[in-house]
């Protein structure tokens, strides 16, 4: 037998190329699948992996005689998994975690809009409902059969052992939109600090999250871990702080405020650590925790008084007479003023008539007694005689920067760098500003009301507390700060550095002895303790709203201070009537641990004086 | 009846052999990735697919041997018996089998299960080789094409009947064979534009440009090429005048249409159809002066082209089923249903695409171990190889069945009788077809089309059915050197 087919031989090369060009686009198809697009990868991975997270414990927090002040609960999220979800018994769920039919469709709902939840997917648990109650977590465990798709997560929230110093502590709260989208770490549900130490600290206390990477088949099964956990990631704990806060002097001070508005803040010159932070009205930081948050958050925030706001470090009141020890300091450091330099008082500053107006004392005067007794005169002088000569200073307007250059350096001006969120930094103004104000012509005499701590001078209760520190350490003072240390961590390098106000050591001493005086014989005599030289300065912040605020800054002992302070009162009038008699029993509480017998009348008075503004009465 | 004169060692074609063994343990490494279970972790358990795969390998060794023992005449000699009897399985099969998953394609016996239709295919190539090879045979006959197309369909329509439509479509390859032999281009041709027409028409079906509907004009622009081509291949010897007329005539007709679209909407599928009606009345024309049959062919083709095109809608729509129609729709792109028909091309495009260049490693897929894609140690074993072996592997795969189909061709065509040389095309072009539709439909190129791929797929009946193809062949060649 033999071939005879010869003509359409040719045809096999037809045929042969016709397979080599299917395989040819079989080769670009693949290569685009599996080089080109990424897409598929990903989508694979979120078929078959399950990522559990694994959260943290959040660090806990001390005071500084290792008090627990702040710990974790369990709490029980209820979760779920869109894809898993099978038909089931729905008034049943409902009922078992107490919630009605409309508010599940309408959770629902909110879950799988993506612009409410960006990070929705349906393959990725998503918070179906917060912090079950231990009794409701007890029920929807053991009917979890039931409901597939539905799953139960472990959570901490937190709990307070004390009711006081909500401001300082803050608290945590679930994380928004924005916080998903400036910060991955974040998903929907998480809990981040929304306010003070939780919030300031808030990458040190939460740790860092674990996962754990479980292969899920196509009927949702779990069929184990990932390449045997290789890829998992323990969770880090949180790390503990131990805040500089003494809770029983804390406690303390807001007593002795309750019912008035106003701040208590005592630093320890010698390192900065905020020993009590007092602001009031303030509330229980239980009040902000597990599903009552939002409700009672709503409840703060109506609150006239405004017990979120934290007067201490957000609130900016003129400083006072508070003030002139500032300003002594900047008029020796310029060379305006000897120690020894008399200026004349006429029940008022005789270069404009008598205004601003002063009281009775002994005239003429020099620097320590006129701090002593908070001679309005002397300091208007001393401005004068400052930014209006033309010797020193080519203008007024340099004049007046050298002046605000130093009040800067003493903290004024600019937050000092609290290591809590939302702290203002008062005023001190600009040449700038009042050479827009008055045209460019302006001197000492058109904003005198700055050289006793009026007009556009502010300060927040924090400042006029490191002024007194600042004193304390005849010149230098640490940036205050709330947490004292950090468990295995290094507090940052801004709170062990001393901060120069400046101006030199020397010119302090009359600056205290001036604040001693004041006690022992001057405005803030009510202040003096036995065995303890107090040293102080009372301070009138106007107040065109209502009656003024009263306020005391000092600090003790005189020869070795170990803690400095600032009262301030609203709407309580002159300082020596609130804030001195508060300081002084502060004082008390903090360098003797008690209250004298003789002094006990004076709290009881103090805690029953309410001090509100006319209105809220 | 001849003798064996020589050792098979000798003549038996070794590449063959050996691209068989790399097929048959790469496959069988794939169905170990794609059955593997995490809480079972025996490979060799023959209860399991991987253990009962390595059994169906070791007696297709067995088959190897019994075929190879075998005179190579005893195939020729006997293949109307072997085709007798099949065909009578095939039939036994349509009233015997039970339905499983909506097919009645298997005998079981006992724990067993086979299906008849893998070996149907072979013993096809037998008869088909048998008659064609027949003295005197001439394919231009009416009579003789017939009865090839006798042979091909009774088969195929028994499959049809077990309700194993994939199946059946294989024994399209056939057509390859038969062009081979000296059927007309035009048949093939004509086979090949109505799937390329049906498609064209239905993916564009509702997409409108201006009047003109889109998927019409490009049918029938892909006609009226149709014309130009041929005519230009039948004109070739001679001057191509006829073709410059035809072509500088369709230019002319469409910029004047272009022209007048400028002022008045132009309907072009309107304009195309007109050009066609023309270019077939010159064609009529000239075949008339030149006394020639091709022109009348071309003409043939365009108006049974166009009557297919207008005829598309109405048989998609009303011949084909529910099931059909969403099959071809999602493998056409028009119809995004992942969680329906789509899904297994879906999952098996996601679990190829996550492979990567280089793959993640042998039994590391997580697609295939968790079972996301259906059918993927029989249809869809394709998957693992892309999925575990990545763009590397699968290329070399594809690379292997290319090498093994193209030296089918060549060992075809080397044969000294016409019944190998018919034979070893059937097997190529089988491979072929099974390689087209299956890697295309896991891809995501061609319809879902539920055809095995040789050697990979988990099963019995289709390792052996594949083996015998093969190793018939194998044998049919070793004695051409003896001769």
């Amino acid at each position: 037998m033999t071939n005879t087919k010869y003509e359409f031989e040719n045809r096999r090369y037809i045929l042969s190329g016709a397979v080599i060009l299917v395989v040819i686009v079989f080769i670009i198809r693949l290569f685009y699948l599996q080089v080109i697009e990424n897409e598929y990868k990903a989508w694979a991975d979120s078929n078959a992996f399950l990522k559990k997270t694994l959260y943290p414990s959040r660090g806990m927090i001390y005071d500084r005689h290792d008090k627990l002040l702040v710990f974790n609960q369990q709490a029980y999220d209820v979760m779920l998994i869109m894809r898993e979800i099978k038909p089931f018994d729905t008034l049943d769920f409902c009922s078992t975690v107490g919630i009605t039919k409309e508010l599940f469709v309408k959770r629902i709902a909110d879950i799988k809009n993506r612009r409410l939840n960006p990070g929705y997917s349906s393959y990725v648990p998503q918070v179906f409902m917060n912090q079950l109650s231990a009794q409701d977590y007890g029920v929807l465990q053991e009917k979890l059969y039931k409901f597939p798709g539905f799953y139960i997560q472990n959570r901490t929230i937190r709990e307070y052992e004390y009711p006081y110093a909500a401001h300082v502590l803050g608290n945590i709260g679930q994380v928004n939109k924005r916080d998903i989208e400036q910060n991955s770490y974040y998903v929907q549900g998480d809990n981040s600090g929304r306010s003070g130490i939780e919030r300031s600290y808030e990458e040190v206390l939460r740790g860092e999250k674990g996962v754990e990477i479980l292969l899920r088949d196509a009927h949702g099964r779990i069929k184990g871990k990932y390449e045997d956990g290789k890829y998992d990631v323990a969770p880090v704990s949180g790390k503990n702080l131990t805040l500089s806060l003494d809770m029983d002097l804390q406690a303390y001070g807001e007593k002795l405020m309750q019912n008035k508005l106003g701040s208590i803040v005592m630093i320890e010159p010698s390192t900065g650590e905020v020993l009590c932070m007092v602001s009031t009205p303030t509330y229980d930081p239980n009040m902000l925790v597990g599903r009552q948050r939002g409700r009672n958050h709503a409840l703060l925030e109506s609150d006239p008084l405004k017990p979120l706001f934290d007067r201490a470090i957000m609130a900016s009141y003129p400083p006072g007479s508070t003030f002139k020890p500032a300003m002594g300091l900047i008029f020796l450091q310029e060379e305006v003023i000897t120690p020894e330099t008399m200026y004349s008082c006429g029940h008022g500053y005789p270069v404009l008539g008598g205004k601003p107006a002063c009281h009775g004392h002994f005239s003429p005067l020099n620097l320590a007694p006129a701090i002593a007794t908070s001679c309005n005169a002397f300091f208007c002088w001393g401005l004068r005689d400052m930014i209006d000569s033309r010797k020193r200073y080519p203008s007024v307007q340099d004049g007046f920067d050298v002046w605000r250059n130093y009040m800067l350096n003493m903290g004024y001006g600019r937050p000092l760098g609290l290591d809590l969120p939302g702290e203002k930094g008062g005023s001190i103004p600009t040449s700038k500003m009042y050479d827009k104000f008055y045209r460019g012509r302006w001197s000492s005499s058109t904003i005198i009301s700055i050289a006793i701590g009026q007009g556009e001078v502010l300060a927040t209760p924090l400042q006029i507390c490191n002024l007194a520190a600042t004193i304390a350490n005849r010149g230098y003072f640490y940036t205050p700060h709330v947490v004292k240390s950090i468990e295995d961590g290094q507090l940052d390098a801004v709170y062990t550095e001393r901060r120069s106000s400046t101006i030199d050591a020397k010119h302090y001493a009359c600056l205290a002895e001036g604040m001693r005086n004041a006690v022992t014989g001057g405005t803030c005599r009510r202040a003096a303790l036995p065995d303890i030289s107090v040293c102080g300065k009372t301070g009138t912040s106007e107040n065109p709203h209502g009656k003024d605020h009263s306020i005391f800054m000092g600090f003790a002992p005189y020869e070795n201070p170990q803690v400095a302070i600032s009262v301030l009162v609203e709407n309580a009038g002159f300082g020596a009537t609130y804030a001195v008699p508060i300081a002084k029993l502060m004082l008390q509480k903090y360098l003797y641990g008690k209250i004298q017998d003789s002094d006990q009348y004076l709290e009881e008075s103090i805690v029953n004086t309410p001090i509100l503004p006319r209105n809220v009465l | 009846m001849y003798y064996r004169k020589t050792n098979i060692l000798g003549t038996i074609d070794w590449l063959i052999i050996l691209l068989y063994i790399v097929l048959v343990s790469a496959g069988w490494l794939s169905i170990c990735g794609a059955s593997y279970e995490y809480d079972n972790v025996s490979l060799f358990n023959p209860s399991g697919r991987p253990g009962s795969q390595l059994i169906w390998i070791g007696l297709s060794f067995l088959i190897i041997f019994v075929i190879l023992m075998l005179d190579a005449d005893f195939y020729s000699v006997f293949s109307y018996f072997i085709y007798g009897g099949v065909i009578l399985l095939l039939i036994a099969t349509i009233f015997l089998a039970p339905d499983i998953k909506g097919s009645r394609s298997w005998l079981v016996i006992g724990s067993l299960r086979i299906q008849p239709a893998e070996f149907a295919k072979f013993a096809t190539a037998l008869a088909l080789a048998k008659f064609m090879s027949s003295y005197g045979f001439k394919l231009g006959t009416f009579k003789n094409f017939g009865l090839c197309l006798g042979i091909i369909f009774f088969p195929m329509l028994c499959i049809l009947l077990q309700k194993e439509t994939g199946s059946a479509l294989v024994y399209l390859a056939f057509f390859l064979v038969l062009y081979r032999e000296g059927m007309s281009g035009y048949i093939l041709l004509a086979g090949i534009s109505a799937v390329v027409f049906f498609v064209v028409s239905l993916k564009y079906s509702d997409v409108m440009a201006g009047i003109t509907p889109l998927g019409e004009l490009l049918v029938l622009c892909l006609i009226q090429a149709g014309i130009l081509l041929l005519t230009a291949i039948v004109v070739r010897q001679r001057t191509n005048l006829q073709t410059k007329i035809l072509l500088g005539g369709t230019a002319t007709v469409y910029l004047a249409a272009y022209i007048v679209s400028l002022f008045i909407p132009v309907n072009f599928a309107l304009v195309t159809r007109g050009l066609i009606g023309i270019s077939c009345c010159y064609l009529i024309f000239l075949s008339v002066k030149q006394w020639m049959g091709h022109y009348v062919m071309i003409v043939l083709f365009a108006l049974l082209s166009v009557g297919f095109l207008y005829s598309v809608d109405y048989v998609f729509d009303e011949v084909l089923e529910p099931h059909q129609q969403m099959r071809i729709k999602v493998s056409l792109g028009l119809e995004d249903d992942p969680s329906g028909a789509g899904y297994n091309v879906n999952q098996s495009i996601i679990a190829i695409g996550s492979g990567g260049l280089t793959g993640k490693g042998f039994l590391n897929g997580t697609q295939t171990k968790l079972k996301y894609v259906p059918e993927q140690d029989t249809d869809f074993i394709f998957c693992t190889v892309g999925e575990e072996q990545g763009f590397a592997g699968s290329t070399a795969v594809l690379l292997l069945f290319t090498v093994l189909i193209i030296r089918l061709i060549m060992l075809s065509e080397k044969q000294k009788t016409i019944f190998g040389r018919i034979y070893g095309y059937c097997v190529a072009s089988i491979f072929f077809f099974h390689l087209l539709i299956n890697i295309g439909m896991v891809i995501g190129i061609t319809p879902v089309i539920g055809i095995p791929l040789p050697f990979f797929s988990y099963g019995g009946s289709s390792l052996w059915g594949f083996t015998i193809l093969l190793f018939v062949f194998l044998r049919i060649d070793a004695t051409r050197k003896e001769r």
